[in-house]
Parts: C-alpha cells; structure tokens; sequence
C-alpha cells in the first residue's frame, strides 16, 4: 500500500460505526426513493454500469466480426444492428451520464461545503427518467434492435430504415431530459449554495469542468431532442421534414443533429478533464499550474464547441465557404484543450509526484487524449478530412478522445473517490496492473485504425477487403486485452466492499472539502457548514499571499 | 496490392500527391506535440518522484509569458493546417477544369450505376482514362451515399434531391478500390466496386468495344418525346412552355424577377416540382405536371444530357 491512511477515525475495533449515507437506512425503498445526491450517484453508478456492460458485449461480438474479411459471425442486419447499439448505449447512455451523474451528483454538493444539490427531489426524478428512457431503449434492442447509427442519419432513418428507429427515438428523446435536468440542478447549486469563503476562484477545477458541461446539457440537449423527435414524426406520420422525396431536406438533419452532437461530445470530455485536474493536483502535491487558464478553458471550450457542428460535413455538399468557417473555428477549439494539456504537464514540474492507480489512470488520460486532440485536427484540416470522413481514422479519433480521454478520467474518478464513496481502499496492486493492462489493449485496439482509416478502410463496413485483415486482427487482439483490463477492476471493487481495508476519511491527503469529512460520508456530509479561507489545491503548508499573483 | 500489409495508400491522382503532402506535414506537428507531451510527462514524473511522505513542494501559480507561448504558437500551426487544407479544398470540390469528360453516377440500396455520355454503361466498375480530368455528376434513388476513391483521396457524399459534382485527373493505370463510405443500410459494405484506369487509346477501345446501347442524349431524347415534355416544349418555341433549345448553362429571368442559371439542378427541379421556378412570361401556377415518381433520377440525368446536346449544337451553329 502505498498510502498510509494517516487520519483513519472511522471504524475503530469497538467503536460503534458512525452514521453514514449508507448505513442511514435500508431496504429497496429507502434507495428508490432517496433524496440524498450521494445515494442518487449511486443509483446512476448501477444504471451506467448495466449500459456499459451491454455496449461492450455489443463491441465484442462487433471486433469478432472484424477478425476475417468475410462476413461470417453475423449477417450485415445483424452486424449494422450491433454498431448501432453499441454507440447509442455508450454514448447516450453511459457516456453522457458518467462523470455528471456519478460523480458530478456524488461531489459537487461536497465538494462545496453543501447539504445536498440544489434541488433533491428533482435529482432523482432525473434518474427515473433516465430509467425510462433506458426502459424503452432496452426495448427497442430486445424487439429486434435499430440499424440506423447512433447518428440517425436521414432520409435512412425517418424512410427506409426497417427497424426499431422510432421507439429508440423515443428512448432518447425521454433521456434528454434527465440530462437537461441534472444540468439545471448544477448550475443552481453552484451559483447558490457554496460555503461561505468559496469564491469562484476557489473552486475545484471539477467544479468549473461541470459548470460548463452544464451550460452545455441545457442549451444543446433539447435540439437533439427535438430532432430526433422529427425522424419519429416523420417515419409515422409522413410529415416532409427530412426525406426530399416528401419535400424535405437531408441535411437540415445534420445540422440540427450535430449542433447538439457536437457540443455533446465535450459533455463528455469536460468532466473527465475535472477530474484529472483534481488527481493531478493531489498526486503533484501542488496547486494546478495556470489554473484561471484551466477553469476559462472550460468554457471557452463550451462556448466555442457551440460554432463548429459543420465540420461533421465537409464532404456533404455544404458550400465550400461554409466548410472553410467550420473549419478555422475547429481549429480554434482545440487551442483550449492543448492550453489544458501544457498546464497539466507542467503542474507535475517541481511536484512531489506519486504513481497511485488514479494518477496512473490520470497520466494515460492525458497521453491518450493528446493523440485524441492532434488526431482531431486532421479531420479538422479540409483536404484531409475529405479522404479521412467516414473511415476508420474517425473511429480511431472519437475513441482515443472518448475511451482514451473520457473513460481513463471516469476510472482515475472511479479509483480516486472509491474510499470516499465506500470508505474502504481497493487493491492497489491490482489496480496499477488492470490500469496498465487497459493502456495496452486500448492502444493496441485502436492505434491499427488510424493506419487503417488512412489506407480507405469505411467505417461501418461488415465484410471488408481482404488487404485490410492484419490490422484487424491486431484491433481485435487489443479489444479482447482491453475486456480483460476492465473486468479486472470490476471484481477487486465489488470485493473490496466487503474485504477491502478502511479508508479513513483522507487516505490520499488530498485538499478539497470532500476529505474533510468522513468516509462513507454522513446523510448531511458535513456536521457543520464548513468555512474556506484558502484557495484550491493549497498542498503548500505556507500560506500564501490572497492576491494569487500570476508570475 | 493484393497481397501482404499495405500500411500506406496508393497515390493515383494529381490531387494525392497533395493531399499526401498535407498529411505528411500534419503528422509531423502531431509527432513533434506527442514527444513533447511524453517526454515532460516521463522526464517530470520520474525526476520529481515522491521521495518522503512528508515532501512539501514549492507553490507555483503559473506564468503567463508559457500561457502565451503555448497558446500562440498552436495557433499559428493550426492556422497553416487551415489554409493549406482549404486551399487543396477549393481546388478539388469546386475547380472542375472546364474541359473535363462528363460522366454520370447514380447511387442506389444498393450499388453504383454509371453511364457515359455514349451510353456506354457499368454498374460498381468506373473506367477512365489517364491524364484526363474526369467530372462526375452523382445523385441518388433513395438515401445518402458516399463516392469514395481512397487512391484519389476522393470522396464525395450523394445526397438525394440534389446533385453532386466532384472531379479528378488520374496519373497511374491500375484498379483501385471504390467505395460507399456513407452508411446506407444492410448492403453498405457491399456497396463497393472497382476504378480502372486505363491508357487513352485502351479506353478508346473500352468505350466503344461491346454492347453500346443509345447515347445518353438519344436516350434523353427518347424520353423527352415518350413523357411528353416535347408537346409543350417546342423547339420552335410556339409550344405552352418554353423552348428549351440552347437553354442549358444560360440565364434563366423568372417570374419572381430573379435570374438563374439553367444547370442541372435548375433542370432537376423543374421536372420534378414545376411551380418552384417559373420562367417570366408564363402562368403561375404553372399548367406542367409534375414527373415526381413517373421518371428515375438515371433518366433525368438523360434530358440533362440531352438538352445540354441541344445547348452545344447551338453554340456550333
Ligand atoms: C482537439 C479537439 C478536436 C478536434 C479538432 C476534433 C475534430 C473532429 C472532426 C473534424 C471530426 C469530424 C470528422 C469526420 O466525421 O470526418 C470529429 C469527429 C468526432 N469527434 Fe472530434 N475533435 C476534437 C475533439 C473531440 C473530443 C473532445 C471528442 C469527444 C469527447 C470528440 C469526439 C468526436 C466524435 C464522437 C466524432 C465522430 C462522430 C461520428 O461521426 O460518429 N472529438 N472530430
Ligand atoms: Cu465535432
């Protein structure tokens, strides 16, 4: 182990265990209808996990599909059925929900100094209705799943499409609402219920990164809803929206689905980018380097993210003028996300550094979506974009950024937080080891397709030429690495439930009001509101000057 | 190209040289970051490694000189990715050299029929020559599709209700792969077929050699008089409608006072939704029907072809 809990006060052989959230109540009843954020975080940690296991035993069979050129595991309605729901179940429902609804839930009102959010009772109605929306998702996948791509692109989707397209559209446009939602709650509890003290310039960078995403949910969840809500209309009703043959227009379905997609795909990459602000700062000791510039990035990234949905079309048929504005704002965006990465590297510069399992999660995050961003401006860059569009250089892309980026940050927050969410410590061993296997499998996954998507393999192709098997079967020997990676932390954090040692209340020493309570937190977190007077990641023990000068 | 590993694309246009050329400057700036990023990453972990538990490193707030150095500089190269790659841009989707040898392209659930100005047909094989800019004019029967030449590092979507026009000059002889690169539904993946280029002469042959039905432009015709078109639309003029000899590629004054240029998706439109652009002169709502649902988008792209015959028989006259 190699942290020592310094302050373990709960738990003592003896002592009568301390009220916590956990220990508060029982029975199903207490859970299904709790108002307590922490419990709520909870119950979206069970529900995402359902999806991402479901999404990854469609990526499975997908990858085993892909080992020969042939098509010969399923047949192409099966195999266009399987991509389809591996994206809708990872992006729509884990991905979007994960940091926010588990973390973003568990923490924010801690991290605070508050009670609860701003709105408990609408925080779990957020999760009922991300349930329902799950039901009919789930639904649709078992009536004979959808074929259309996460990306519903019409006229396939509202005509000729012979699938479950509506009641998935359905499923979604009901779990927009849980996400606009628990937006809304942030936003209020941030604004209105921090500790006296907490200035915004004291706020952990967690905090900012889910302000953003916020702002993000609201503005932009309700066009895909609505868009999505027109492919159903039209599919029953023949309402001439998208397909010209009634009179409507293709690509007003691109841009109304990418002007909420592409935003989207910050909503899941910002929380993430909190959460590795907070490990690296812990695991640096130090405050984060340039950390206005990381909190302002956030939203310049929000902001921003709003302007560059065309660049999901330069090989539409847009105008070419238009193609050119999309993409000098796509270049612009990701001068944010590398300011971040620079300021990042540089807080570990003359830091105490320790390689824990989070910041071994935290350090791939950062490597990987480095890859994922550069990747990003070749399909940003015109000319290049227009051989690249649609083949697998752009799978490789969204996954370096998303599983890469997103998915490393939600396991750095899973290991990070674990003690606080359960109050014992998981093997750290084990940890370290299932943090490598999964650097591993997923580079050797996805690497392959950017020389893949280079050489013109499309993406969503069943059976493919045979000149493209050897790269396959390397993604697919990855995949099957990376299986392996994510299971192992699936059983040691079941068993360290039972069997793993107490955490104390701050087994990392970590700052932030969180840690100052004690693991598992009490119902009410803290027993008094707490007071800031220092600024975030004070990890110095000199004080320092109020006016946090910038050198 | 068959066999073993390719882990680079064949280059067989004027454009992949370029667009190569690009790629290899872009992946450059990315390695040049990578490194950069990985080895301050390495160097700083190992070099400030936690030595006691009770290490208490110096406070740093940050610099806004670095803050400046790493947002300027970023900015800069992206700003040359995004004038290089807008420039080969332009060229390639809306430059087509004027003399550019026409060819038609429709995309269907699920295959690529093509046919050439000589009536010459294929369906999933393209065959062109060297050294010629080749223009395609694409539309499709039902969904999105997409054209796609890796070797050309070409690709262009078929969206229906509109047309799609892309160009290219191969440089090599050969068989390169075509693909549909826009999912379209079950067949997508099979949706595939083969570009062959050939020497001029070979081509020559190629065109001419087996079973060449009508020219696109008689066929064209053919159709013209078959649904009627020709009873309004006399060449003479004296018809309901206008004439529509030596219209193609002209200014059209409509109605509304706008003028328009009678390409093909001018021509498209008013066969299938006659009331969206009624020529000056005549009644609105106009007394032409639509043809929406009687012709296929293969046929239409015949009356094009055959009244931008009627258009170049005047000029030569
Ligand atoms: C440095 C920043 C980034 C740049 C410059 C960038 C650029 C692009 C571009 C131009 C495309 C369109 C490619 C095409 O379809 O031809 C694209 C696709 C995509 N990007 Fe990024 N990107 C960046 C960061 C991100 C982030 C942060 C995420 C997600 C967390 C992301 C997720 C995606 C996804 C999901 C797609 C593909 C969507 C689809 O067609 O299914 N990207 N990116
Ligand atoms: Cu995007």
């Amino acid at each position: 182990m190699d942290a020592t809990p310094i302050n373990a006060h709960s738990g003592t052989p003896g002592e009568p265990t301390p009220v916590n959230y956990l220990n508060v109540d029982y029975g199903l009843k207490s859970w299904l209808l709790t108002t307590d954020h922490k419990r709520i975080g909870i119950l979206y940690l069970i529900s995402i996990t359902i999806f991402f296991a479901l999404g990854g035993i469609f990526a499975a069979l997908i990858r085993l599909e892909l080992m020969t050129p042939e098509g010969d595991v399923v047949s192409s309605e099966m195999y266009n059925k399987l991509f389809t729901m591996h994206g809708v179940a990872m992006i729509f429902f884990f991905l979007i929900p994960s940091i926010p609804a588990v973390f973003g839930n568990f923490l924010i009102p801690m991290m605070i100094g508050a009670r609860d959010v701003a709105f408990p009772r609408l925080n779990l109605m957020s999760w009922y209705i991300y349930s329902i929306g799950g039901v009919f998702t789930f639904a649709a996948m078992a009536l004979g799943g959808v074929d259309t791509g996460w990306t519903f692109y019409a006229p396939y989707s509202s005509t000729y499409s012979n699938s479950n397209v509506a009641l998935t559209a359905v499923g979604v446009f009901i779990l927009g609402f849980s996400s606009i939602l628990t937006g809304l709650n942030f936003i209020v509890t941030i604004h209105k219920m921090r500790a006296p003290g907490l200035t915004w310039f004291r706020l952990p960078l967690f905090v900012w990164a889910h302000y953003a995403t916020s702002l993000i949910q609201i503005l932009g969840t309700p066009v895909v809803a609505i868009s999505i809500v027109l492919v159903a209309l039209e599919r029953l009703l023949k309402l001439g929206i998208f397909d010209p043959k009634l009179g409507g227009d293709p690509l007003l379905f691109q841009h109304l689905f990418w002007f909420y997609s592409h935003p989207a795909v910050y909503i899941m990459i910002l929380p993430s980018m909190g959460v590795i602000s907070e490990v690296i700062a812990c695991f640096s000791r130090k405050r984060v380097f340039g950390y206005p510039f990381i909190a302002f990035s956030s939203l310049a990234i929000a902001v921003l993210g709003f302007l560059v949905w065309g660049h999901h079309m330069f090989t539409s048929g847009q105008s070419v003028y238009a193609g050119m504005i999309f993409s000098v704002l796509t270049m612009l965006v990701a001068i944010p996300s590398a300011v971040k990465v620079f300021n990042w590297t540089a807080t570990l510069y003359k830091g105490s550094v320790s390689y824990q399992a989070p910041m071994l999660y935290a350090l791939g995050f950062i490597g990987l979506f480095t890859i994922g961003g550069l990747t990003g401006l070749f399909l940003a860059t015109l000319a290049t974009d227009v051989h690249l569009h649609d083949t697998y250089f752009v799978v490789a892309h969204f996954h370096y950024i998303m599983v890469g980026g997103a998915i490393m940050g939600y396991m750095a927050a899973m290991h990070f937080w674990w003690p606080k969410m359960t109050g014992r410590l998981y093997p750290e061993g084990w940890a370290k080891f299932a943090a490598l296997v999964i650097f591993v499998g997923f580079n050797l996954t996805f690497f392959p397709q950017f020389v893949l998507g280079y050489l013109g393999m499309p993406r969503r192709y069943h059976v493919y030429p045979p000149e493209f098997q050897v790269l396959n079967v390397m993604s697919t020997a990855g995949a099957s690495i990376l299986a392996v990676g994510y299971i192992i932390p699936f059983i040691y954090l079941l068993w360290s439930l039972k069997y793993g040692p107490l955490a104390g209340a701050n087994p990392w020493q970590a700052k932030g009001l969180e840690w100052t309570t004690p693991s598992p937190p009490p119902p009410h977190n803290f027993e008094r509101t707490p007071v800031v007077t220092e600024e975030a990641y004070a990890y110095a023990s000199k004080p320092y000057p109020e006016e946090a000068e910038v050198v | 190209m068959e066999q073993g590993v390719p882990l680079f694309p064949e280059a067989a246009s004027t454009m992949a040289g370029k667009v190569d050329a690009l790629y290899f400057f872009l992946v450059a700036v990315a390695v040049f970051f990578a490194a950069l990023i990985f080895i301050s990453l390495t160097v700083f972990a190992l070099k400030y490694r936690r030595r006691s538990e009770t290490d208490v490193p110096p406070s740093i707030h940050g610099s806004t000189p670095l803050e400046i150095a790493w947002s300027v500089i970023p900015l800069g190269l992206v700003m040359i990715m995004f004038a290089w790659g807008a420039k080969l841009y332009f060229d390639e989707y809306n430059e087509v050299p004027a003399d550019a040898e026409e060819v038609y392209v429709v995309g269907k659930q699920w295959m690529w029929h093509i046919q050439h100005t000589n009536g010459k047909r294929e369906i999933n094989e393209l065959h062109v020559p060297v050294g010629r800019p080749i223009k395609l004019i694409m539309a499709s029967e039902d969904v999105i599709h997409s054209f796609y030449i890796p070797a050309f590092r070409l690709k262009k979507d078929v969206v229906p209700g509109r047309y799609a026009t892309i160009w290219f000059q191969a440089t090599k002889t050969g068989r390169y792969h075509l693909f549909c690169a826009e999912y379209c539904g079950t067949g997508h993946s099979k949706m595939k077929g083969w570009v062959t280029v050939m020497e001029p002469a070979e081509y020559q042959a190629w065109l001419s050699g087996g079973v060449v039905g009508e020219s696109m432009e008689a066929a064209g015709e053919r159709l013209f008089n078959q649904l009627g078109c020709n009873t309004c639309h006399r060449a003479d003029g004296t018809g309901r409608g206008p004439s529509l000899v030596g219209v193609f590629g002209k200014p059209v004054r409509l109605l509304s006072g706008e003028t328009v240029i009678a390409d093909e998706a001018y021509i498209r439109e008013s066969i299938l939704n006659p009331n969206a652009k009624i020529v000056a002169g005549y009644p609105s709502p106009t007394i032409m029907s639509t043809y929406q649902g009687q012709i296929s988008e293969r046929g239409i792209l015949q009356i094009i072809a055959y009244l931008k015959s009627l258009s170049k028989e005047e000029r030569s006259q």
